[in-house]
């Protein structure tokens, strides 16, 4: 296989690992609770230090979801967004200078609904970097991740606790990017403590693999996110800052609030 | 006799033509992969089947009769009409046959705890009966809307011992109650078994449903072929997720001159958008680990599917039916509300049998066709479940009716 030429992930991860900092991964759900509060919430989120954004593609069925992921998903149905709709969210990102690298979360059906050919090509043309599905696993995979590998988009790959050594080996020969270790059994959502799963998985991922190594599901605050920090090379958090997003009604208010929740996760990863 | 077909069975990665597959978290992969690999082996296994084969007779009730409906066929005037008395089987639905397959393979796989999803409560009883049997823990997972339209089978599977967990996202039906047990396999897959109840979800469940459900049909063929010396013309069954049906057509496929009808819930009428028939109206899509057609908006959004019937009530269904409907090896119609419920009282009035509002879907095309058919054709109609459970929900739809009747007048 040939490498994808270097996107805004790589290069923000690459350098990272140069300076010998670990990557903070933010994820908010596109449209909740509206377009023009994600832009907001987007901006303020990669300003205070988030060097990745997972921007969610609210999904009627999202399996791989807990409930304030999956609340936050009805908010922004009910308020219009679509999936070409975050690809605009994406474009005027980047038509107003941002430069953060993005992430799509998305769950198989709306991409194949568009087309997997129409949609890498849309995803690239929009400024997005990679696409998670958490519902495409390595052996449905491959259609997809060839167009998206010949648009320079990403797919991030997702390794479990149950994965077993030989099938986290075949998972990552494919993969660019990173690699999305998923800390538990279990769906999307902060747990009161961490699982003791994800450091032998971060282990046997290293083992098959140079690239980027990230952890998400379950991390509520800085104290966990700087434990995991300590064995993974991007700490992904999500639910911890979707339910601020949700809790906050006041759009100044929560965009404070957001700012200060995810400075805290960065200065607790070194700043 | 024209010449036998093959039976229909998925490639390697778990496709009917394009359809099927395996769309679920890595989380669940490696235990699909040992669910694949144990049932491969069960499957060729003499001692799995003879296992089985004593519980469908000792426990679950089978061979179930194949009854000839003579009331009702002489109402209609017009072709023989056979059912199939699933009906009759233990817990009141085809059901069991399922949940005793896939118990037996738990158990040989060590697995000592089960969830289910269910929607009309029949699969969630079946699934708490087979616990129960193999002394087993169990959680039923049931839309909040279903928990109330069918409070009797919630309570047989609290006597059973099961726990059952409202769920409340969605539409509260039997979509969200699958989501939901499918987030519930991702937390605890390492000690507990998920026991599909359809024909539906990753490889392999649709096939080995199909599986254990084809005894249906392989009985009917053994049983027309006693009563009538020859096979049916048509076979007739409701398609949800569509397990009874497959469980009747698989063994029936090979004969390609017997006709095969998968009865969809019409609901309000297939132009309001207020229905559940996947097959007639919708497009391919994902949905619960498979590929197959799928109620869905432009965007890819699932649409909530509606019937009156909450067995019904589901935006997908199985592979093999995708497949059967593109190659044209079954037809599949849908019948609304009304007719099944004209239906359920027409089977009641002339056959002294209360239908199950899912079968009565198949009941009601039955109905539909069997006047315009000559008295010689033969029409076999499965009927998956007994109506006991829905007698509740008629009598307030029925009696709401009547008062609009009154009023009118």
């Amino acid at each position: 296989m040939t490498a994808a030429p270097e996107n805004r992930i790589g290069r923000r991860l690459g350098q990272l690992r140069r300076e010998g900092r670990k990557a903070l991964i933010v994820y908010l759900m596109a449209g909740d609770p509206d377009p023009e509060a994600s832009l907001d919430l987007v901006e303020t989120v990669a300003g205070a230090g988030a060097d990745v954004i997972e921007l969610g593609v609210p999904f009627s069925d999202p399996l791989a979801d807990g409930p304030v992921i999956q609340a936050a998903g009805q908010r922004a149905l009910r308020a219009g967004m679509t999936p070409a709709g975050v690809l605009d969210l994406v474009r005027r990102l980047r038509a107003r200078g941002v430069e953060v690298p993005i992430a799509l979360m998305t769950y198989t059906n709306p991409v194949l609904r568009q087309g997997y050919a129409a949609f890498a090509r849309a995803a690239a043309e929009a400024g997005v970097d990679g696409v998670i599905v958490p519902d495409l696993p390595h052996e449905e995979a491959g259609p997809l991740r060839g167009h998206l590998r010949e648009a320079g988009v990403d797919l991030i790959p997702l390794v479990a606790p149950t994965t077993p050594a030989e099938r986290v080996a075949a998972i990552v020969r494919e993969a660019s990017g990173f690699v999305y270790c998923v800390s538990l059994l279990g769906v999307t959502g902060a747990r009161e403590s961490l699982s003791d799963r994800f450091a032998p998985l971060v282990e046997r991922t290293r083992r098959y693999t140079d690239l980027p190594v990230a952890v998400g599901f379950g991390i509520r605050d800085a104290e966990q996110a700087r434990a995991v920090a300590e064995v993974a090379d991007a700490v992904i958090v999500g639910s911890a800052v979707v339910r601020l997003c949700g809790e906050t009604a006041d759009p100044a208010l929560r965009l404070r609030r957001v700012g200060e929740f995810v400075r805290g996760l960065r200065e607790a990863l070194g700043a | 006799m024209t010449g036998l077909r093959e039976l229909t069975e998925p490639d390697a990665q778990g496709r009917f033509g394009p359809y099927g597959g395996r769309y679920v978290p890595e989380t669940v992969m490696p235990a699909l992969l040992e669910l694949e690999a144990a049932y491969r082996e069960a499957r060729s296994d003499p001692a799995f089947w003879s296992e089985l084969d004593y519980y469908y007779r000792q426990y679950a009730g089978r061979p179930t009769p194949l009854y000839f409906a003579e009331r009702l066929t002489r109402e209609l005037g017009g072709a023989r009409i056979y059912l199939k008395r699933e009906d009759l089987n233990h817990t009141g639905a085809h059901k069991i046959n399922n949940c005793l397959g896939q118990a037996l393979l738990a158990r040989r796989m060590g697995k000592r705890r089960i969830i289910a999803e269910t929607g009309a409560g029949q699969h969630g009883v079946a699934a708490a009966t087979v616990a129960a049997r193999f002394g087993m823990k169990c959680t039923v997972y049931m839309g909040a809307e279903d928990v109330r339209r069918q409070e009797p089978n919630v309570f047989r599977m609290r006597l059973l011992g099961a726990e059952v967990v409202p769920v409340t996202t969605g539409s509260a039906t039997l979509k969200d109650a699958t989501s939901e047990a499918l987030r519930a396999w991702v937390t605890n897959v390492e000690d507990t078994y998920y026991v599909i109840g359809s024909v539906v979800g990753p490889h392999p469940y649709p096939a080995m449903v199909r599986d254990f459900q084809a005894v249906i049909g392989r009985e009917t063929i053994e049983q027309i072929r006693a009563a009538e010396g020859r096979l049916p013309d048509v076979a007739i069954a409701c398609v949800g997720g569509g397990s009874n049906a497959m469980g009747l057509f698989h063994p029936l496929s090979a004969y390609p001159e017997v006709r095969l009808v998968g009865v969809e819930a019409a609901g309000r009428g297939l132009g309001t958008g207020h229905h559940a028939a996947s097959l007639g109206a919708g497009e391919p899509g994902v949905l619960h680990g498979a590929l197959s057609y799928l109620l869905q908006d432009e965007h890819g959004q699932v649409r909530e599917a509606y019937s009156v019937s909450a067995g019904l009530d589901y935006p997908g269904v199985g592979p093999e039916h995708a497949w059967f409907r593109d190659t044209g090896r079954a037809e599949y119609v849908a019948v609304t509300d009304d007719e099944a419920l004209a239906a359920f009282q027409l089977l009641a009035r002339t056959e002294g049998i209360i239908p199950a509002l899912e079968s009565s879907h198949a009941v009601a095309y039955a109905a539909r066709i069997a006047p315009q058919l000559p008295p010689d054709a033969i029409v076999v109609v499965n009927l998956s479940g007994r109506g006991d459970k829905d007698i509740y929900h008629v009598m307030r739809l029925l009696g709401q009716a009547g008062r609009e009747g009154e009023a009118a007048r």
